[in-house]
């Protein structure tokens, strides 16, 4: 087995002997760092002997090396007497199978919610689950979010010293706590969504690898708390945004507006797998992401731009607007508002945002502002707008595509 | 601490095609019921780890019908194909990171002995050749 099949087995068995090693020691940073070395030791030794039971190997290596570290750390000795009793097992002979799976799952889910805990930063939170419950590494987390890796390390390191200073106990959280704090892990993998779906800065406007890392992280949440509509409602959102990804880029990485995009290129089982995942999430009255969902799914099951029911777009914003208020689905509200009731209706909610100056320094305020001058015939305060809105995008893909609409405005 | 080196990544489709042979066919269908046991944890094991897109067994091959283009118009004819002692039964389809992780996933498959695996990487839409003809007209 080479370096590419100890890579395989990580990805596939990573999440759940971090899992177990936190259940057994109580400690998510020394259980991760023994997982990794349980990794390091594969890398030498699977090239020469390939294991019989990869996975068990890993454990078993990663048990032993817990319990090295454990065995160092005199403060441990309790813990160290309970793990103790399993150290006679060979890692050559062990197997998974001793591994209650009902256990393991909730393992795996608290080791979800410790890792999106609220002591920790939204940046620690991001870091810290694509490590530890995604199996990336620093490197890879750093290339995702287009930061230094010694940024990546520190907020990891730091991340797991803020967890063990306030105490975090591995566990579910209680019954009262349980829907805020799965808020909060839906919150962190949407924001790894979104930067794969739509990223912030660099030269590409999609990086399909950091959203195809948080869909996969959201289907885990949707296999392990399936009686919770908002997760699949987050599945949905993900799962029909990801569907036009094929169409959302030019050969040449220019992105397409959603009018222009060829729908035939839109990913036809994403797109059904995203509204069986809609379906489940309807159940009760709708929440933020499963209404989001509800819109992706109307333009998702629509042939054009011009054939999309705008009016279900608008009502579905309107009760978006009501559930999660915010200035950036006022902007939404507004491009579908154009739509159904022309721009200058559209135009008067955006001026409000504006006079109110709830989007600061974004460039989509004035990239909406721009396009509904240009359709209301002010080609030149148009311009300025787009031009304004340049200026302030951070993409480089979408800058462009800006300055050049900017210019056939005169 | 060292972490796994990790090639550039893309995700990717992959597609485990279950090849069985008469006897392999049979020899499941005499533990039908542990077969789909078995799979059915399997599967449960793929949707917890967020690789599966898909599953599906296909019926019995017998009752197929098979559309030859052999000739100058397409002939009809029922069941299987001719000699080919490897008959496809069905699929998982999964997004996972690398064609090794797709294999991991196979091996785990519980497959009765005589049967095979066959792991293919499902191709993208913009992966159509140039000039092939149908590109976009799918």
């Amino acid at each position: 087995m080479g370096t590419a099949d100890v890579e395989a087995v990580w990805r596939v068995e990573s999440a759940r002997i971090v899992a177990a090693l936190t259940r057994f020691t109580g400690d998510v940073g020394l259980a991760e760092d023994a997982t990794q070395e349980a990794a390091a030791e594969a890398l030498v030794s699977w090239p020469q002997a390939s294991p019989a039971n990869p996975a068990g190997w890993l454990m078993a290596t990663a048990r032993r090396r817990a319990i090295d570290t454990i065995r160092r750390r005199t403060a441990l000795r309790d813990r160290y007497a309970l793990l103790a009793v399993d150290t006679a097992v060979d890692p050559a002979a062990a197997s998974v199978e001793d591994v209650d799976p009902d256990r393991i799952d909730d393992d795996v889910l608290a080791l979800m919610f410790v890792s999106c805990h609220p002591v920790l930063s939204p940046a620690a939170r991001v870091a810290l689950t694509l490590r530890v419950v995604g199996g990336l590494s620093s490197e890879e987390v750093a290339r995702a979010f287009l930061v230094p890796v010694a940024t990546v390390q520190a907020r990891i390191t730091r991340a797991k010293k803020t967890i063990a200073a306030a105490g975090v106990p591995f566990e579910l959280p209680p019954a009262g706590e349980r829907r805020a704090r799965l808020g909060g892990v839906l919150s962190v993998l949407y924001s790894i969504f979104t930067e794969g779906s739509t990223a912030t800065s660099g030269d590409h406007l999609l990086r399909p690898d950091v959203a195809y890392e948080a869909i996969r992280l959201v289907r885990t949440l949707a296999a392990l708390q399936p009686d919770e509509p908002e997760v699949h409602g987050l599945l949905a959102l993900c799962e029909l945004t990801a569907a036009r990804f094929p169409a959302r880029t030019d050969p040449d990485g220019t992105p397409v507006l959603l009018e222009d995009q060829d729908r035939r290129r839109w990913d036809a089982a994403a797109i059904r797998r995203g509204l069986a995942a809609l379906t489940r999430a309807s159940t009760g009255g709708p929440g933020p992401y499963a209404l989001q969902a509800a819109i992706a799914a109307t333009h998702a099951s629509a042939p054009s731009a011009e054939a999309t029911d705008w009016d279900r777009i608008v009502l579905l914003y309107d009760a978006l607007g009501r559930v999660a208020p915010s200035p950036v689905v006022d902007l939404n509200r507004a491009v579908a508002v154009a739509m159904t009731s022309g721009p200058a209706r559209a135009l008067a909610i955006v001026e409000e945002l504006v006079s109110a100056d709830r989007l600061p320094r974004s460039h989509l305020v004035p990239t909406v502002r721009g396009e509904l001058l240009a359709r209301l015939g002010r080609p030149a305060e148009a311009r300025a707008e787009l031009e304004l809105a340049a200026g302030l995008c951070a993409n480089q893909r979408e800058r462009s595509v800006l300055l050049r609409r900017a210019a056939t405005l005169s | 601490v060292a972490t796994p080196p990790k090639e550039e990544k893309a995700m990717a489709k992959y597609m485990l095609i279950m090849r069985g042979t008469d006897e392999s066919n049979a020899a499941m269908m005499a533990s039908i019921d542990e077969a789909m046991a078995a799979t059915g944890r399997l599967i449960e094991e793929m949707m917890k780890a967020g690789v599966l897109l898909a599953a599906e067994g296909l019926d019995d091959p017998g009752q197929g019908v098979v559309v030859d283009f052999g000739g100058d118009a397409p002939v009809v004819t029922d069941g299987p194909y001719g000699e080919t002692r490897e008959l496809f039964g069905g699929y998982f389809l999964l997004d996972v990171a690398s064609k090794q992780e797709a294999v991991e996933w196979a091996r785990q498959v519980p497959a009765v002995r005589g049967s095979k695996i066959e792991v293919r990487r499902v191709a993208e839409a913009d992966e159509v050749p140039p000039g092939s003809g149908n590109s976009g007209q799918l």
